[in-house]
């Protein structure tokens, strides 16, 4: 028996390596490589003819930093996710509500909220810009209609960041509906019974019993929101491409654009490497903060 | 569920019908610019706006903008891309998701944690070192260079971790006895098992690449390998100068094959989101 146990055990974490190995020799390639080399680039000046690429310490970042196009940048994606995360999620709960309420039609309505969902973004975006189209498209001529002046929605400063948030929103809410209606079907209807005879109204049952309930979901929707405000940026590539002077350009559309037009590796690593902390900070928030207070399994 | 309808109309009776409309009103905006879209690409050019009746539907549209790009293989391209990450995530997160769920190796806890570490850090974020890794491969403008950084995916191993933690012990015990091997047990017990799971999966990973855009824009060069999105997004650029009732048929064109599929299989689709998303 005691010669077995050990050998046992041997096999098992040979086998257990064997069949977890493929999978693992891949997130080496293609996540921890990368991770690593990005880390690496991101200390390095850029290469050219004349000069060799060499190391320079911190220069990349302080350089990024006052990068004027830097902060405009942080700032367009903080205020693009302060509005489309709260604004999103606060849709997707009354669309849950409506699409779980005895209304009829329900299966119909159910399916126009999620159908965003199904789009690719770029074609969310192509049909977009027909309502923003200044002059000719869906938004001015009905304002035309009331005798308003056509505005030029994705051309000027003042609404272009706005008028992408109006489309992140538009294709997000569907799919985070699906959550709370799915977290809705868990709650007893008892619930809601023992609340009215206790003489609460509706909006009491929402704010003392639903959405305290619903707290995992919005939990798990927020992080989801949060990583997604800083990976979809593919309807820039058709409304803006970042403009009117850099007034909808995001972090990960500003990446790409480093690394992919201008060709400056180095800077585009060192921005990779900034934004790589923020999600880890997510990922350790999430771990250790929302999974503790808040019973998901 | 009647019992729920019932306690609805208690507090205030005109609420249901508030409800009702609310749900609908929400409802109709939410797919009207899909709708006005598909009008847009039937109207032809430059009477998109013009509702008064008297425009003539036409399929022309659809005809220009096939004829103006590669879209056969753009779809194909597209078609073998999702077919290849499919049937990779499928195999590689079978094999890890079934080494975390039942083999208790060194290390186990340590490395788990850093394959849900890939969660967070996105194959989106690290685009210029990956695309730098897969030409060193010389995986440059392949379908398996757009498909490969997705393929050990986190999520899938995570699910189906989950989905094999959840078959009883016993069936494996039994099936051993039985003279299965290892990967006997693994797909005589734990993969019929977890069928639901596959299939919540293949529709959220479809979906998913389907509609991927940013890393396949990177990796491609040519139209042999582009799929649908990248193909869209080139034909849409202003500077093609085409206009809206075209842009319209090539976008409807696109999300047709998705569309078509919802439609049919809504009930899956969104039980699979669900299944997927709960965690």
């Amino acid at each position: 028996m005691d010669q077995i146990a050990p050998y046992q055990r041997r096999r098992q974490s040979l086998y257990g390596w064997m069949l977890a190995a493929p999978a693992l020799i891949l997130l080496t390639v293609f996540a921890l490589i990368p991770t690593v080399t990005t880390l690496w680039a991101s200390f390095y000046s850029k290469g050219t003819v004349r000069r060799p690429s060499a190391f320079n310490g911190l220069d990349n970042y302080t350089s990024l930093i006052h990068d004027p196009a830097f902060w405009t940048v942080v700032w367009n994606n903080a205020l693009y996710a302060g509005i489309t995360i709260p604004f999103s999620i606060a849709i997707a709960l009354a669309m849950a509500l409506w699409a779980n309420a005895s209304i009829s039609l329900r299966g119909v309505v159910r399916g126009a909220y999620f159908t965003p969902t199904m789009l690719p973004m770029i074609a969310a975006a192509n049909i977009w810009l027909f309502f923003y189209t200044p002059g000719l498209g869906v938004i001015d001529s009905i304002t035309g209609l009331f005798g308003l002046p056509p505005v030029n929605w994705l051309g000027q400063p003042q609404t272009a960041l706005w008028s992408v948030i109006v489309v992140t929103i538009w294709k997000e809410a569907g799919f985070f509906m699906i959550f709370y209606l799915a977290a809705l079907q868990t709650i007893p209807p008892d619930l809601k019974e023992a609340s009215a005879i206790e003489g609460a109204g509706r909006f009491t049952y929402a704010r003392r019993v639903l959405i305290p309930l619903l707290m995992p979901t919005t939990a798990f929707v927020f992080i989801n929101a949060l990583i997604n405000s800083v990976k979809l940026i593919d309807h820039l590539f058709i409304l803006t491409k970042g403009g009117p002077n850099n007034a909808t350009k995001l972090i990960l559309y500003w990446i790409w654009e480093m690394a992919f037009a201008y060709f400056d590796r180095p800077h585009a690593a060192a921005m990779t490497v900034l934004i790589l902390l923020f999600l880890g900070a997510v990922a350790i928030f999430q771990f250790r903060v929302l999974d503790k207070r808040i019973h998901y399994r | 569920m009647t019992s729920s309808a019932m306690t609805l109309r208690r507090p205030i009776r005109i609420a249901p019908l508030l409800d009702t409309a609310g749900a609908w009103l929400l409802a109709l905006i939410w797919v009207a610019p899909l709708l006005f879209a598909i009008w847009a690409s039937l109207t032809p050019s430059g009477q998109a706006l013009n509702f008064s009746g008297e425009v003539r539907l036409t399929l022309e549209n659809y005809r220009s903008a096939w004829d103006a790009a590669p879209w056969a293989i753009y779809f194909r391209n597209t078609l073998f891309l999702v077919t290849f990450t499919l049937i990779g995530q499928f195999i590689f997160c079978t094999l890890a998701g079934y080494a975390f769920a039942r083999f208790d190796f060194f290390g186990r806890e340590f490395v788990f944690v850093l394959v849900l570490l890939q969660l967070f850090i996105l194959p989106e974020v690290l685009i210029v070192e990956n695309y730098a890794m897969v030409s060193r491969l010389g995986l440059f403008d392949t379908i398996a260079g757009m498909g490969l950084p997705y393929i050990a995916s986190a999520f899938g191993i995570f699910l189906l971790r989950q989905a094999f933690k959840s078959v009883p012990v016993e069936l494996e015990e039994a099936a051993r006895i039985e003279g299965c091997t290892w990967l006997g047990v693994l797909w005589r017990v734990y993969v019929p098992a977890a069928k639901p799971t596959y299939l919540a999966y293949a529709l959220v990973s479809v979906a998913t690449h389907w509609n991927n855009f940013l890393w396949p824009l990177i990796v491609t060069n040519s139209p042999d390998t582009r799929p649908v999105t990248v193909g869209l997004s080139l034909f849409g650029a202003p500077e093609s100068g085409v206009n809206i009732s075209t842009i319209s048929a090539a976008t409807v064109m696109v999300i047709a094959p998705l569309m078509i599929a919802f439609l049919i299989f809504q009930r899956q689709f969104v039980q699979a989101f669900l299944r997927v998303g709960i965690r």
